[in-house]
């Protein structure tokens, strides 16, 4: 194994495996070598790189990764990290390959097309063709350019006009039992006009070696349609991920996104909406439970480009043991955009002296009739609060756990789908220790 | 063209009004930079060797550097050899007493409105002014001594109190701090001084006027205040600059040491020439200030209003070492035509119960781009640290920006930190209500601003007050979006 | 049930209590009035287990056991309560989810089965009934935009629900009208019996026109200078506090 800590050879060194497995002539080829080019060119972010200065990805990856063992197909029963009240179209990743047999679709084609993204791309699909790789941009990231060039599996899922559609929800578990695994998974949403769905991803893991993912997804909200948007990270302590999700929305539209991430050992989530038309709504809401030596970091951009919009985020954070969490939010308000209204807020408890948080909200606005603001606050946990609730008899522990409950619970209390708050909250409730 | 654009209009065709030139002969170095330069600038002073030793080192420095590319500004690279590093003013001796200092200059002051003679003493303020990086003249020295407050040049601080300068000098600031700084460390020429002993609350504000006078000229002050324990000291710097088509560069340095339990608050009115309304001229002006709360209990509080400059770059800091010691900042940024501005401040908590405070205040008109940046970082040992900032932005027209940069780094769990910051247009209702009062449109927008900026504004000694308040109307006034 | 023995208390390395003594038996009220500054909140926190102040000097017991060794949740258990001055505001907690923790850690301590939901709710409109305070509050965050009225109903519902042996109120008449006021006395009278003791404390007389009092004390700068039966209190609204400090000073 190379033991070199030259962030250099690391990308080199992936640059060589995606190289090696780049079959040339197939449809998309052509924009796979066009990616590993940028990916040569950019490499993975330096230490001091100002977007990953918290986050030394390609420090870590060098550490902890080899990058020789084939992902191997793996035997686990993907059962408990179902959710088993929901309704919804299940399609189960594992370890970055297809399931077919835990996997199961609900929905008619009539409502939903779900295709993987390669046969989509050979059929010449023109609605993948106008979207695929149009939207996450892989010219100014290496992680995106690495996925754009390498991803091996992923879906196109297609929601018809003016269809309201049952939940799909996408699990990706990797199975690091029989040592180390790798992915690199992409994803292609369109919701057509009129139309409203909801997508739950839902990151698991189990197995004590090293795991990275490098996931991608596009999504596409067409005029009048609504999309709420999932992503549950509650993996094992050795996940390594990267996460972009790009959304791009029309006029009208609106799009929820919750994210959650309860464990991980480096999480980097970039969720970055593209507000390109009028009378868009957007709401992002995030909620971040760390402890040990976890560290998540939640990169976000809202970049209004058109006029009377409006985009409100709410991100909180508990930090407990040696963990770390990082928040930086941009919101641009450009040229064209007037009459838009953006606002952001994120609040952070330390819980011990060890934990650190960085957060770095962002206004950069060019229009001047707007309503803009962001607000931060990092405090730990409220004395008096626990006091209070001590001198009523509740112990020291359950006071604990009310008042991270309650702090949490604002982020809760914004998902709109029941059985997923059902679920979310006794998720939530587990992780906080909740024993009341 | 509608009402808002055409006010914006005129706005934008107001000339700036400290914009002529005054004859006064110099003596200034050829242009260029090199370690022969700064041995002339050196030689010029009469300086002693160890300083132009340290002149020489961050020369050295300076060369391995490279200029920051980080800021939120755009501007054609500065040929830093096509710069006159030294420019003197010509006197024939050095003045002893007001009567000798050159009649054109005291016009000059008079003219910026700070009369260094008897009647300004009614008002309680010692001044030293500069004049394109020279020290001229200094009020009010000997009822300063009786105090043992020491205000002065800081040619002469070097002469007659070289101990404390070898001492402070560079303490808070280091040679090599950044790449401005560190040229500012090799060519500067002048600059004030400013001691306050044990205990001594120092009876009057002590003021710095600076201008930049001949072309081509680059200006480069030092200021060091050093505030021994229990001491306080309110400062104020004043600046402005001739109307000129070229681009000048100001760098300076202003570095204060507070001891324990020593208060110092250091304020800004900074109107150098921002340039004509098509964005030619103006000054470059990248200056680091930094103040250091050494002791425990000790206090540094900063206010700026920034109306002037082609370019800012400038955070005036805070590094919180003692116990128990607090910085503030308060900030109104003024940026109009194509004016560019990245300033705000770090507040930097090392020491236990350490508090700091932050309100800037940015307001955008024209073509101009508008940042605020700005750090709280809360260190591991920083037990009890509070922070509060506020960040608001005020747009006027839409083809300014307003940028905000905050970064919060808190790696201790018993910090209180909040931040807020929004970014808003002027009120329409606002000025409605006062046009409804009978209030005209200007009249309106000034009220409004002054009210906006008041926060900041209310940090002000009196005298300064005024003037800003003045600048800010003038700058902004009639500019509704 | 309650002995105080030469109790002092410091916060921030400032002495606040130099040496309170105060025996508190069952079935009695006892009124601790004092000027502003005199250390009677300080008290009242000290005996609810605060953790920031420092207690330097002297003994608490009650009912037998050393009551300063104690958690502010184990004091709470054993039946102390204090109806705090400023009543917190916990954003996201309900007041029904926070009360029937409370009742039934409480009860799980006493040895008794934790209440369903049904006889909990029960309970709770019985004794809401108590204070005149409206359902509608139990649904909102903790004491979340409540008026100062609501607030100090909401502190003597949780003591009528919980049951405590020994309440100490915290200046429960400050902030409130004189309708508010005549509420939350009738609140403690109807708790009041002869197993119970009260501490109110207070800075005017007014409370203790509706909340009748077996003893007043007066506490000046940290310790009980002079303690009489109600018509003390009288006595101190009459010709305020002045005349027991200069009957200090002659002393």
């Amino acid at each position: 194994m190379n033991v070199s800590v030259n962030e250099s050879n690391i990308s080199s060194e992936i640059a060589q495996l995606i190289e090696k497995d780049l079959v040339l002539d197939i449809p998309g080829s052509s924009l796979r070598k066009e990616a590993l080019e940028i990916f040569k060119r950019l490499g993975l972010p330096a230490n001091k790189a100002e977007e990953y200065k918290d986050t030394p990805i390609a420090r870590l990856l060098q550490k902890n990764f080899s990058f020789q063992s084939p992902s191997v197909r793996s035997t686990a029963d993907p059962a408990s990290f179902l959710i088993p009240s929901l309704e919804a179209n299940v399609i189960v990743f594992i370890n970055g390959h297809y399931s077919k047999e835990n996997s199961r679709i609900i929905s008619p084609d009539s409502e939903i097309a779900i295709s993987s993204l390669a046969d989509a791309l050979a059929a010449d699909d023109p609605v993948v063709l106008k979207h695929f790789a149009k939207h996450a941009d892989f010219k100014v990231d290496a992680l995106t350019a690495w996925n754009t060039a390498a991803w091996n599996e992923g879906l196109f899922l297609h929601i018809r006009k003016n269809q309201v559609t049952k939940p799909i929800i996408i699990h990706h578990i990797q199975d690091a039992v029989a040592g180390e695994v790798v992915t690199v998974s992409r994803n292609l949403l369109v919701v057509d006009g009129g139309s409203k769905t909801t997508l739950i991803e839902k990151f698991d893991s189990c197995g004590q070696a090293n795991h990275f993912s490098n996931h991608v997804t596009e999504v596409v909200v067409a005029e009048n349609a609504e999309a709420n948007f999932y992503s549950i990270q509650n993996d094992n302590g050795n996940r390594y991920q990267y996460n972009l999700t790009q959304f791009y929305q029309l006029n009208n539209s609106r799009v929820n996104t919750y994210s959650f991430t309860l464990n991980g050992k480096m999480i980097r989530n970039n969720l970055q909406l593209l507000l390109d038309g009028e009378g868009i709504e957007s709401h992002m809401f995030g909620l971040y439970l760390l402890d040990k030596d976890s560290l998540a970091d939640n990169h976000t951009v809202v970049d209004h480009r058109k006029a009377n919009s409006f985009s409100n985020e709410l991100y909180k954070g508990i930090m407990d043991g040696n963990s770390k969490g990082v928040f930086n939010g941009k919101i641009y308000v450009r040229p064209n955009a007037q009459k838009t209204n953006a606002f952001q807020a994120n609040r952070n408890i330390l819980l011990t002296d060890k934990a650190t948080v960085n957060t770095k909200p962002q206004l950069e606005i060019w229009a001047d009739d707007v309503k803009c603001s962001h607000g931060c606050t990092t405090g730990q946990l409220d004395e008096e609060a626990m006091f209070y609730l001590r001198t009523r008899g509740i112990s020291k522990d359950t006071a604990r756990a009310m008042v991270l409950y309650a702090f949490a619970g604002e982020i809760l209390d914004n998902v709109n789908h029941p059985e997923l708050k059902h679920y979310l909250d006794q998720l939530v409730s587990e992780r906080l220790h909740k024993n009341f | 063209m509608n009402k808002d654009n055409q006010v914006l209009e005129e706005l934008t065709s107001k000339e700036y009004e400290h914009g002529w030139t005054i004859d006064i002969e110099t003596d200034s170095a050829p242009k260029g930079l090199n370690e022969g330069i700064i041995r002339f600038i050196s030689a010029k002073k009469n300086e002693p060797e160890w300083l132009l030793e340290w002149r020489l080192k961050a020369y050295r420095q300076w060369t391995k550097m490279t200029e920051p590319k980080w800021p939120n500004v755009t501007y054609p690279p500065i040929d830093y050899q096509d710069l006159i590093y030294y420019s003197a003013p010509k006197q024939k001796v050095q003045p002893k007493n007001l009567e000798d200092v050159d009649p054109e200059l005291i016009k000059t002051f008079e003219k910026l409105g700070i009369s260094l003679t008897e009647q300004k003493r009614l008002t309680g303020v010692a001044v030293d002014a500069v004049i394109d990086s020279v020290s001229v003249a200094t009020t009010y020295k000997t009822t300063l001594a009786e105090l043992g407050i020491i205000f002065c040049s800081f040619s002469e601080a070097v002469k007659e109190h070289p101990e404390l300068v070898k001492k402070y000098m560079g303490s808070v600031v280091p040679v090599n701090d950044n790449y401005f700084a560190a040229l500012n460390s090799a060519v500067f020429t002048d600059g004030s001084f400013c001691y306050i002993p044990k205990g001594v609350r120092c009876p009057m504000e002590l003021s710095t006027y600076f201008r930049i006078n001949a072309a081509n000229t680059g200006q480069f002050e030092r200021t060091l205040i050093v505030a021994d324990e229990g001491s306080y000291v309110s400062y104020l710097e004043g600046c402005t600059a001739p109307m000129r088509d070229e681009n000048q560069l100001h760098a300076a340095v202003v570095e204060i040491y507070a001891m324990k339990d020593a208060q110092v608050k250091y304020s800004t009115v900074q109107n150098w020439y921002p340039g004509d309304k098509h964005g030619k001229g103006g000054i470059y002006n990248f200056v680091t200030k930094r103040g250091l709360c050494f002791g425990d209990g000790s206090k540094i509080s900063w206010t700026q209003v920034e109306t002037g400059s082609a370019i800012t770059w400038k955070y005036p800091s805070c590094i919180l070492k003692g116990d128990n010691s607090m910085g503030e900042f308060y900030s109104v940024a003024v940026t109009n035509n194509y004016q560019q501005a990245d300033t705000g401040t770090k507040m930097i908590h090392i020491g236990k119960n350490t508090k700091s405070r932050i309100v800037s205040k940015g307001i955008s008109a024209g073509h101009s781009q508008n940042s605020y940046r700005g750090q709280v970082k809360i260190m591991k040992r920083a037990e009890n640290a509070r922070n509060f900032s506020q960040c608001d932005s005020l747009l006027m027209g839409d083809k300014c920006g307003a940028h905000t940069f905050p970064y919060i780094d808190v790696e201790n769990n018993s910090a209180r930190i909040e931040h807020e910051a929004t970014t808003s247009k002027i009120g329409e209702d606002q000025i409605f209500y006062c046009l409804q009062r009978g209030i005209d449109e200007e009249s309106a927008v000034a009220l409004i601003v002054n009210g906006y900026a008041k926060e900041v504004l209310n940090q002000l000694p009196m005298e300064f007050a005024v003037e800003a308040q003045k600048l800010l109307a003038l700058t902004l006034e009639g500019s509704v979006g | 049930m309650l002995t105080i023995k030469n109790l002092q208390a410091k916060i921030d390395g400032k002495q606040i209590l130099t040496g309170v003594n105060l025996e508190v038996k069952a079935g009695e009220v006892h009124a601790i009035m004092g000027p502003n500054g005199s250390g009677k909140s300080t008290l009242a926190s000290v005996l609810a287990g605060r953790e920031e102040y420092e207690v330097t000097e002297g003994q608490v017991e009650f009912l037998g056991k050393n009551l300063l060794e104690m958690a502010p949740e184990e004091r709470a258990r054993d039946g102390v309560f204090l109806a705090f001055q400023y009543p917190v505001e916990i954003p996201g907690v309900s007041t029904i989810n926070f009360m029937k923790t409370a009742l039934n850690q409480i009860r799980v301590h006493r040895g008794q089965q934790p209440l369903d939901a049904v006889s909990f709710l029960k309970l709770m409109k019985e004794k809401m009934k108590l204070v005149e305070m409206d359902q509608s509050l139990l649904n909102r965050s903790l004491n979340e935009g409540f008026s100062g009225g609501e607030k100090k109903r909401n502190e003597i519902f949780q003591m009528a629900m919980l049951e405590p042996k020994l309440s100490i109120l915290d200046e429960t008449d400050s902030g409130l009208d004189i309708d508010a006021l005549k509420i939350v006395a009738n609140g403690v009278n109807k708790l009041r019996n002869k197993s119970n003791g009260v501490i109110v404390v207070t800075h005017y007389q007014r409370l203790l026109d509706y909340i009748i009092p077996d003893f007043v004390h007066v506490l000046y700068r940290g310790r009980i200078v002079k303690s009489g039966t109600k018509e003390l209190a009288l006595e101190l609204e009459a010709k305020g506090y002045d005349w027991i400090k200069d009957e200090l000073a002659l002393a």
